[in-house]
């Protein structure tokens, strides 16, 4: 078993889908940073089998609206004093812009390179979304970026 | 009110400014004098990023017949584009001199950034295999023509409805009005895309069916739309020489389709209709072009103000 040190003030990002800690943690820009931090990964979880689960030694901002389309299954505990505060589930964002490029080559965004690429939630219950311009659709948490 | 707006994709479009549209296409079918005019000393400019004759000249013909002026290029090889210029700045330079643009590039979703950045209405010409909305009124002016109205129709696309942006564009705006079905007619390298059946035609309701062979349901129609499989769609030449000839109507099919059906087709044709086809009085494609300026004359007429 390993153990990880206990956090007195931080975040722990949990259930993560497993594979996409890395990601997530350079998405982050953990690897460049000056607190402690790290990245476990396929740990054992009743949920999906496996996950990841990041621990981060600092109160750190994150868009939780791209966190949230990156991978929705994710929860963000906070922690003070070594114990968990609160308790943060992602939500799909209604609009993810500037994460990710489309990915289909005939998309304008493909060529104009100033443009943000723009994904709009098209249906909730599946997590679909679809670029702007070309309608390309892609589902929450499972595109490469 | 359609002044000042952009035409991007069908949807852009309520039913009933469609209808108005297609009404006033139709006022013009009937009396075009009294429209050479209404857009006198307004300039048209018509952006075409790649080759189409046809569509460019349908608009510049619009254009001309309402008593207004074109400018444009019909190559973007002539274009500051080549040296680099985006696509925002050319619609910033262009939408200062025209008081209306058509655009066609071969890029999806290139008129929505158009429109973004364009201080005239844009009117999409077609973006790659994405939207064509005026082929669209065409289409639909020619329904209203020939069949004399928009509803109750059993509808067959027939060829590339993958990449045939026709297809999509039509499909979208006849789900808008009661009783139409939809008839898929392609091989499965060519289906339909993903998005049109699950964003656009299921959540409207719309009955609808994929099938492969077009022998198999043409004696049900009231429309069959052809589609050419466009070379320019292909990444792979060896899969376009493999599906080009996939469906090829002839006379001898045509004998099994109902005695009022119509054959449309957006143009330019290549080998899947034959040419003995052209003289069964089903064959209405190229009414189809000529309603085609009358749509686009009756949209260019909105959008400039020209006519409330």
């Amino acid at each position: 078993m390993l153990n990880v040190n206990t956090i007195k003030n931080g975040l722990v990002i949990d259930h993560i889908r497993a594979g996409s800690g890395w990601e997530i943690y350079q998405w982050l820009g953990l690897d460049k940073a000056p607190f402690t931090s790290c990245l476990i990964q396929n740990v054992a979880s009743e949920k999906s089998g496996k996950k990841d689960i990041i621990k981060i030694d600092n109160i750190i901002n994150i868009d939780y609206s791209v966190l949230g389309f990156i991978d929705p299954s994710i929860c963000v505990n906070v922690i003070e004093n070594e114990k968990i505060v609160r308790k943060i589930n992602m939500e799909l964002p209604s609009r993810v812009q500037g994460v990710f490029k489309c990915k289909n080559p005939r998309c304008i965004t493909q060529t104009e390179h100033y443009v943000k690429p723009t994904f709009i939630l098209t249906d909730k219950s599946k997590g679909v979304y679809r670029c702007e311009y070309c309608d390309t659709l892609y589902l929450a948490g499972s595109e490469r970026r | 009110m359609l002044t000042g707006r952009h035409l991007i994709q069908p949807d852009d479009l309520t039913v009933s400014e469609i209808e108005e549209i297609c009404s006033l296409a139709e006022q013009i079918i009937v009396d075009p004098k009294s429209f050479q005019d209404v857009c006198r000393g307004k300039i048209l400019a018509t952006l075409f990023f790649e080759p189409s004759t046809r569509t460019r000249l349908s608009f510049e013909a619009a254009m001309l017949r309402l008593g207004g002026s074109v400018e444009g290029f019909s190559d973007a090889d002539n274009t500051s584009s080549v040296k680099g210029e985006t696509l925002a700045d050319t619609i910033r330079v262009v939408s200062s001199y025209a008081d209306v643009i058509a655009m066609r590039n071969p890029k999806e979703g290139a008129a929505l950034l158009a429109s973004k950045y364009s201080a005239c209405p844009i009117i999409n010409a077609g973006d790659g295999g994405h939207f064509h909305p005026t082929q669209t009124l065409t289409d639909l002016v020619t329904i209203r023509q020939l069949l004399g109205g928009l509803e109750n129709h059993t509808v067959g696309f027939c060829g590339d409805l993958k990449f045939g942006r026709t297809v999509h564009s039509l499909a979208e705006a006849l789900r808008h009005f009661k009783g139409n079905r939809f008839i898929f007619i392609s091989p499965k390298e060519l289906t339909v895309p993903d998005y049109l059946i699950t964003n656009i035609l299921e959540p409207a309701g719309v009955k609808y069916d994929i099938v492969e062979s077009l022998d198999e349901v043409i004696d049900q129609l009231d429309i069959l739309y052809m589609t050419r499989v466009q070379k320019e769609r292909f990444f792979n030449e060896q899969d376009y020489i493999r599906l080009k000839d996939s469906y090829i109507l002839d006379s001898e099919r045509m004998k099994n389709a109902r005695k009022n059906m119509i054959v449309l087709h957006p143009l330019p044709r290549v080998n899947e209709i034959t040419p003995e086809v052209d003289d069964d009085p089903r064959a209405a494609y190229f009414k189809q072009v000529k309603y085609g300026m009358y749509a686009r004359m009756a949209l260019i007429a909105k959008l400039t103000g020209a006519i409330d």
